[in-house]
Formats: structure tokens, C-alpha cells, sequence
């Protein structure tokens, strides 16, 4: 029976995740080398990794603050409205991302909300990296508070209690308290971010336009060069792409593993420290 | 220094905390406030720490007759131990100590090795010399308190409150740190306030007691006078056992599981219908009638492991009661279970029925 359920899941795992991932490089690599990086050096291609740089470091500090701010708020104060700032920071989570991208044009597009004003005053953002960059960030706010708030209910407000009362101020107690509790917590929600924030398809295909070279993200080029039946381009530039999920992948194990160490660690102390 | 609360109240959302309380702590003093959980001791301790604020209205919060309300508890300088601890956790044991003087603004922050002289000497304090370099989670329970205490007492607070200093913590480890404790307070002398809901705590320990209940205080006073004086039938139910008895006053006499006695001084005159306590040692048993008045009743149980022999007993009026006699009177006696026995209560304590 164990060997039947390891089986079927390690099958699974082969089929659906690991024969891709090889399928990928396959694909990427079908012409040899030269033509992989070929692909990568050409212009277009350049311009998407740019765009598609820029906008996570837009998107992840960004994110980074807002989810350590909102989950400092949720979890270590009580306030009216509490309850819907809860449910606001899993909205992205429960929106298609493609609706995500469709409230932006609602919001920005030139028959939108905001739009007029925006041309009047000669700015872009639907079409453009402003537009880009806001959905990104919309769709990926969630996963750095989503990983602190339970982390920082757990620990409670006693030890910036103390701090307090030891005289220290309200940045001296987040920096040298809180943070240094929620480290490992951040650090895991901020490469999950990072991870959507590059990889991100549906809001940003919705808000980008398609332009060549200016506002096509990786994900983006890659479908462009698929459609164009240039095979090997599109899984040249996809193999970037899928080494990004590997890299986060590793990081984000080596951070649970610290973490775990951490906690395993801590916990046969205080079991030492018992009997001693 | 002294502290001085009045008129204080607190009110959570519907829950009213506490309702005007005034109290005053002299300097030096080791007070207890003793009270079942939501009883508001906690939150008084916390307001005066001033890690909460009370309701607008309630009057000033004053250490050494300076009203320290407006101030914010960085400024209060006052120790606080937490009913957790509330250790950083990810900072040894040294650092942990050291903290409070760490963080003061540069111009009045101690230099270095002034710092490290004072947690050395604050280690030695509490006995944990060799643990400097610990993490909290490396340490005992016993060990993480003191450590606590000794983190509170660096930035030398001029008022120490301790919230359940003793909660967390198993029997043995609770009786060697209360003794600790006191040596401690009787050393450093600080105004000390701790928060129980232990009896045996607060009356070994404290001074004086301020035993609270449904967020008023019910009684101050020396642990004697709680004890052998309460002014309320909380009070007297709150400390030590007691056995509890529906009566009725008549022509001076307090009448009640069919048994007449006379009225203590402090018997309300006008109540009709009155509860009347006896604790449990003040009941003398005896297989007779001797001429005192007494009522009668059966055993139930025996239980004669410790240094009193405790009886169960119903009444013939239907009260189960507990009574403690000496080991020697218990042999004296031969009873067992099922016995017919005279009850005769030595000392009475009489409230109106509420």
C-alpha cells in the first residue's frame, strides 16, 4: 500500500512536472547552443527580460513593505475594518488574473474611470510599463502578508511589549524585535513574490498590449514567439523562465530548511533545558 | 517611590474591566493584587505600567505624587515581568539583559563596558553567570523568569510589577522562586506590585494584599487581616476553604443547619437572610454532644494522608460540609466512614445574602 501511494505520486510528479520541465530544455536546446543564446541576445528578447526585471523590483519592494506594514497591523493591533483588510489582501488570490488585469483598463483605460485625466495630462499607463507594473504588483501583494500574519499572530505582541517598556521606540522595537522574529517568514513570502511577479501571465497579457521590444514581459514574448511558430526561441526564452522557478524552488527549500533547523533546534533545547 | 492610582476605570468594548479603582502603594512596599481571572488585576497592573490607557474620566496615575498619566510607558521607567516572559527570543541571555540600557538615546546611553559590568552584576544577581550566552528556549522555565527580573531591574525601575510571575511554572520551581523573590525584594527594596490569582502566593509573599473581584477591589489589608478579617463574603470564599451555609438571623442569634449560635460582632443587624462561613479546621467534631451547640451529621469520606485528617460530612440538614481535625483528635475519635458525628462550630463569619 505504501509502495502503491509513493508510486502514483512519484508518477504523477514525472509526468506532470518533471517530463515538461525536460520537454523545455529539449525544446530550447533542439538547435544546438548557438541558436539558444542567439535567442536570448536578440533585441526583443533583451527588451523582455529588462521589463520583466524592472517591474520585480518595482513590484517585490514594494509589496515587501506593504505586507510587512499590513500584517504588523492585522496581527498586533485591533482596529475597525480589520476583518476587511483581511479579506482585501487574499482578493488577488481569488480573482482570475485576467479580471485582475481588466479592472486596470477599467480603471486606466482610455474609456476608463481615470482615463481622460490621463490624457489630458500625456500620461500612459494601460498599453505601457505603468500598467504592467500595477498589475504585477496587484496580482503578487498577497504573498509576503500571507505568510507573515499567522507568524506574527502566533507570536503575539509580549516581546514589543517588553521592548516598550525597556524604553525602546517604535522603530528601535520593530528593527531589533520584529524583524529579526519574522526573517525567515519575510524572506519565504518575498521569493514566492518574486516568483509570480516574473512569471506573471493573465493580468499583465490584459494590460500590456503586446508591443515588441517595449511592452512585453518574459511570459509575454514567450507566447508571441510560440505564436509565431518559432519554436525554439520561444522555449529558448522560456528555459530562462523555468530556471527562475528552479532557483526559487531551491532558495525556498534551503529557507524552510533553516527555518526548520531553526525550530528542531529550539525545540530539543527547551526539551534539554527541561531535564537539566 | 510610592504609586498612586485613582477612580480608575477600564472598559473593553462591552466589558467593563475595572469600575473606579483607587490605590495607593508605599514606597518599598511588595503588594499583591489577588483576584479570580477577569477580575481586572492584570488590567490595573497594566495601566499602571501604562502598557494600557484607562477610560477618559478616570482620575491621575501618580508615582512619588507626580501624575505620570500623560506619560508613555517608555518614560514610566518601570520593570515589568511578564506573565510569559516574553524573552527575545532570538537574542541570548546577555542581550536580553542588557536591552534597556542598549536602546537609550546615545547621549544618555551608558558606555559599553558600563553596560556589560551591569549585566554581569545583574547575572550574578540571579544566579545564571555561566548562561550569559544562552538562548531563551535553552533555559528552563524557572531560569527564563529570572531572567526576566533581570532584564526589568537594568534600566533600575523605581516601581517593579510583576504579572503572574509564578504562573507558568510547576510547584517546586513556584516555591524556590517565591522564596528567591522575597530575599530579592528585602536586598533592592523596590515598590513592587505582582499580579495572582494564588492565595497561598499572595499571602506568603506580599505585605499587603488587595484582593479584587468583578473589577473593584474588595478588601486591602495585611495577609491577617484578609484572612481572619474579611470585610465580604468574597473575600472570605476567594481566601483558604470554607464551608458555606444559607441561615437566618434571629433575636441576635445566627440560626442555621440546625444549629443556633451566637452572632459575631460583625453580623449585619437588619439582613433577615444571611450566609454564614466556617472554614474547615474552625469545626471541632465529636462523637457526642458536649454542651456547645453543635448539629449533627454522617461521614462520608475520610481522608487522613497529610498533617490534618479531613472529613466529608453531610449534615442532617443536607449541607455537605468539610471538616480538618488534628491526626491525634481523629484517633481520639474513631470514626469512620458512615459515624454518626456532632459538629460544633468554634468561630462563625456572618454576610448578608446577596
Amino acid at each position: 500500500m505504501r509502495w502503491l501511494l509513493i508510486g502514483v505520486a512519484l508518477g504523477f510528479l514525472a509526468l506532470f512536472l518533471a517530463v515538461p520541465l525536460v520537454a523545455v530544455f529539449a525544446q530550447a536546446l533542439s538547435k544546438g547552443l548557438g541558436p539558444y543564446f542567439a535567442a536570448h541576445w536578440e533585441p526583443d528578447a533583451l527588451a523582455a527580460i529588462r521589463l520583466t526585471l524592472l517591474t520585480a523590483v518595482i513590484a517585490v519592494p514594494v509589496n515587501t513593505l506593504f505586507g510587512v506594514v499590513a500584517s504588523w497591523a492585522i496581527a498586533k493591533f485591533n482596529f475597525i475594518g480589520k476583518n476587511l483588510l483581511l479579506t482585501i489582501v487574499d482578493l488577488p488570490f481569488t480573482v482570475s488574473p485576467v479580471v485582475s488585469g481588466l479592472v486596470f483598463v477599467l480603471l486606466f483605460g482610455r474609456t476608463g474611470w481615470a482615463g481622460p485625466w490621463l490624457e489630458d495630462h500625456d500620461l500612459k499607463v494601460i498599453f505601457a510599463v505603468p500598467g504592467i507594473v500595477l498589475a504585477t504588483v496587484f496580482v503578487t501583494f498577497p504573498f509576503v502578508a500571507r505568510e507573515l500574519i499567522p507568524l506574527m499572530q502566533a507570536q503575539g505582541t509580549e516581546e514589543e511589549e517588553a521592548a516598550r517598556v525597556l524604553g525602546a521606540g517604535g522603530w528601535q522595537t520593530f528593527r531589533r524585535v520584529t524583524l529579526p522574529n519574522i526573517k525567515w517568514g519575510l524572506l519565504y513570502g518575498v521569493i514566492l513574490c518574486n516568483a509570480r511577479a516574473m512569471g506573471e501571465f493573465g493580468a499583465v497579457s490584459v494590460v500590456s498590449g503586446h508591443i515588441r521590444g517595449i511592452t512585453n514581459t518574459m511570459p509575454l514574448q514567450v507566447e508571441v514567439l510560440y505564436n509565431e511558430y518559432n519554436f525554439s526561441a520561444a522555449f529558448s526564452v522560456a528555459s530562462l523562465l523555468t530556471m527562475l522557478a528552479v532557483v526559487t524552488l531551491v532558495l525556498k527549500t534551503l529557507v524552510e530548511w533553516q527555518n526548520k533547523r531553526h525550530m528542531a533546534l529550539a525545540a530539543r533545547e527547551a526539551a534539554e533545558g527541561i531535564h537539566r | 517611590m510610592s504609586i498612586e492610582v485613582h477612580n480608575i476605570s477600564k472598559t473593553f468594548g462591552t466589558f467593563q474591566a475595572l469600575k473606579g479603582v483607587s490605590l495607593r502603594v508605599e514606597t518599598g512596599e511588595l503588594v499583591a493584587l489577588l483576584g479570580p481571572s477577569g477580575s481586572g488585576k492584570t488590567t490595573l497592573l497594566r495601566i499602571i505600567a501604562g502598557l494600557e490607557q484607562p477610560d477618559a474620566g478616570s482620575g491621575p496615575i501618580c508615582f512619588a505624587d507626580t501624575d505620570v498619566a500623560g506619560r508613555s510607558v517608555g518614560d514610566r521607567q518601570v520593570g515589568f515581568v511578564f506573565q510569559h516572559y516574553a524573552l527575545f527570543r532570538h537574542m541570548t541571555v546577555f542581550d536580553n539583559i542588557a536591552f534597556g540600557l542598549k536602546v537609550r538615546p546615545r547621549r544618555v546611553r551608558p558606555p559599553r563596558g558600563v553596560i556589560r559590568d551591569k549585566v554581569l552584576s545583574l547575572l550574578k544577581l540571579i544566579q545564571l553567570e555561566s548562561l550569559a550566552n544562552r538562548y531563551p528556549h535553552q533555559l528552563s522555565g524557572g531560569q527564563r523568569q529570572r531572567v526576566a527580573l533581570a532584564r526589568a531591574l537594568a534600566i533600575e525601575p523605581k516601581v517593579l510589577l510583576l504579572d503572574e510571575p509564578f504562573g507558568a511554572l510547576d510547584a517546586k520551581v513556584r516555591q524556590e522562586l517565591r522564596e528567591w523573590l522575597r530575599r530579592l525584594h528585602e536586598e533592592i527594596h523596590v515598590t513592587s506590585v505582582f499580579v495572582t490569582h494564588d492565595q497561598e502566593e499572595a499571602l506568603e509573599l506580599a505585605a499587603r494584599i488587595v484582593v479584587m473581584n468583578e473589577g473593584r477591589i474588595e478588601q486591602i489589608g495585611t495577609p491577617e487581616q484578609v484572612f481572619h478579617s474579611p470585610q465580604s463574603a468574597f473575600v472570605m470564599n476567594f481566601l483558604g476553604h470554607v464551608n458555606l451555609f444559607h441561615g437566618r438571623m434571629e433575636e441576635g442569634k445566627v440560626r442555621f443547619a440546625t444549629v443556633s449560635c451566637d452572632a459575631p460582632d460583625h453580623a449585619p443587624a437588619s439582613a433577615e437572610a444571611v450566609m454564614v462561613f466556617v472554614r474547615p479546621h474552625e469545626l471541632d467534631v465529636d462523637t457526642k454532644r458536649n454542651g456547645h451547640p453543635s448539629f449533627s451529621a454522617t461521614v462520608l469520606r475520610v481522608s487522613s494522608a497529610g498533617p490534618n485528617v479531613r472529613l466529608e460530612l453531610v449534615a442532617d440538614s443536607g449541607d455537605q460540609i468539610y471538616a480538618e481535625i488534628p491526626q491525634e483528635r481523629f484517633k481520639a475519635l474513631s470514626i469512620t466512614r458512615g459515624s454518626r458525628v456532632f459538629v460544633t462550630p468554634r468561630e462563625i463569619r456572618v454576610f448578608a445574602e446577596t
